[in-house]
């Protein structure tokens, strides 16, 4: 009996004796259907595409400065710090120049220009920590169930987001050596402060960056 | 009677010998000579200049494809050969003349300019301003000096 449930559970064809003959029978599971649907069954698309590394062109460099074309900083010249995953660039203002913070960014709305700044003396471990892929997502506040307390806040105004001092920190942090290097040339500062925008008879597409 | 001075008119005509500035085609921006007239659209020019990169190889081309200099190099035989052409050229010394016209130089802060990075369009812009501010300043002073 118990060997008989094994053979079955492995769905193992079975030698039966039928009188003097004996044959193999196919396990019901293997056995062919008595009937077959009278509508074509549509088989899945097999998806032939697949996910590729993103490869950020090359003259997208760390130090490169970068004129964001898209988002609340469009037009805004930024550092770019480091490739992230899926394509995203890891970019700082500086904070105190042009009020851009450390933030994220899709490589494909940015414009590279031929100007590097010297990212020596930023250190490596800030970097790293700010790269992992759950720094910048929000804290999600607990839902609170509906308190009188809550009602009675209804009337008020919310709170203003503040940033987390964490955060401002590791600004400070990535800036600071940034903003020494930048001192160094003429003009530079006050470049990365201004933002860009086309002029009257500009040609974006015959202009060199 | 009113004396009438008739002075010829000082247009850059299509002749043997006329330097020209090519516009268009794999030559563009560089000097040639004409060295014979087809036709009226056409002509036969030849660059044989001794800088590098600036040579015009000898062929026919299309007279609206080119732009008349001032220069000329004067007694240029009909149909002459590269050899007495580029002897003339360098006699004439059309490449120095070219040179130091503010036309060729217009021409290359043009492409200088246009060759610019962000940042240093961004100092250019700078720089002018700069400039301006330096010039109305003295202007400023000289309008009040003055009165």
């Amino acid at each position: 009996m118990s060997a008989a449930l094994e053979a079955n559970s492995q769905h193992q064809a079975q030698t039966k004796k039928f009188g003097k003959q004996e044959r193999t029978v196919p396990h019901q599971s293997q056995k062919a259907s008595k009937w077959y649907p009278a509508e074509d069954q549509k088989q899945p698309k097999k998806a032939r595409k697949s996910i590729h590394p993103a490869r950020p062109r090359p003259s997208l460099q760390p130090g490169t400065v970068v004129i964001l074309l898209a988002g609340r900083f469009r037009g805004k010249r930024v550092i770019l710090l480091k490739h992230l995953s899926e394509g995203t660039l890891l970019i700082t203002g500086p904070f105190k120049i042009n009020g851009v913070p450390l933030r994220r960014v899709n490589a494909r709305y940015v414009i590279a220009t031929n100007t590097k700044v010297d990212l020596k003396g930023v250190d490596d471990k800030t970097i790293e920590k700010i790269s992992e892929p759950n720094y910048f997502t929000k804290e999600k506040k607990s839902e609170k169930a509906k308190t009188e307390e809550a009602f009675f806040k209804q009337g008020e105004k919310p709170e203003k987001k503040k940033p987390t001092s964490a955060r401002a920190a590791d600004q400070k942090t990535i800036d600071k050596p940034l903003l020494s290097n930048i001192k160094n040339e003429k003009f530079l500062a006050s470049y990365l402060a201004s933002s860009w925008s086309l002029q009257k008879g500009d040609r974006p597409h015959e202009m060199k960056f | 009677m009113a004396q009438i001075d008739i002075k010829p008119a000082g247009w850059k005509l299509v002749e043997v010998g006329r330097v020209v500035l090519l516009r268009s085609g794999p030559d563009a921006g560089k000097l040639a000579t004409i060295v014979e007239i087809i036709d009226h659209k056409r002509a036969l020019v030849d660059g044989p200049s001794t800088k590098e990169g600036a040579v015009v190889p000898r062929h026919a081309i299309q007279l609206d494809k080119v732009t008349m200099t001032p220069f000329i190099i004067p007694k240029l035989p009909r149909a002459a050969g590269t050899g007495p052409v580029r002897r003339l050229w360098e006699k004439n010394e059309i490449d120095q003349k070219w040179a130091e016209s503010s036309w060729a130089k217009k021409r290359e802060t043009q492409e200088r300019r246009k060759n610019l990075g962000d940042f240093d369009r961004f100092k250019v812009m700078r720089l002018k301003k700069q400039a301006r501010v330096e010039v109305r300043k003295t202007a400023a002073k000289l309008r009040a000096s003055s009165k």
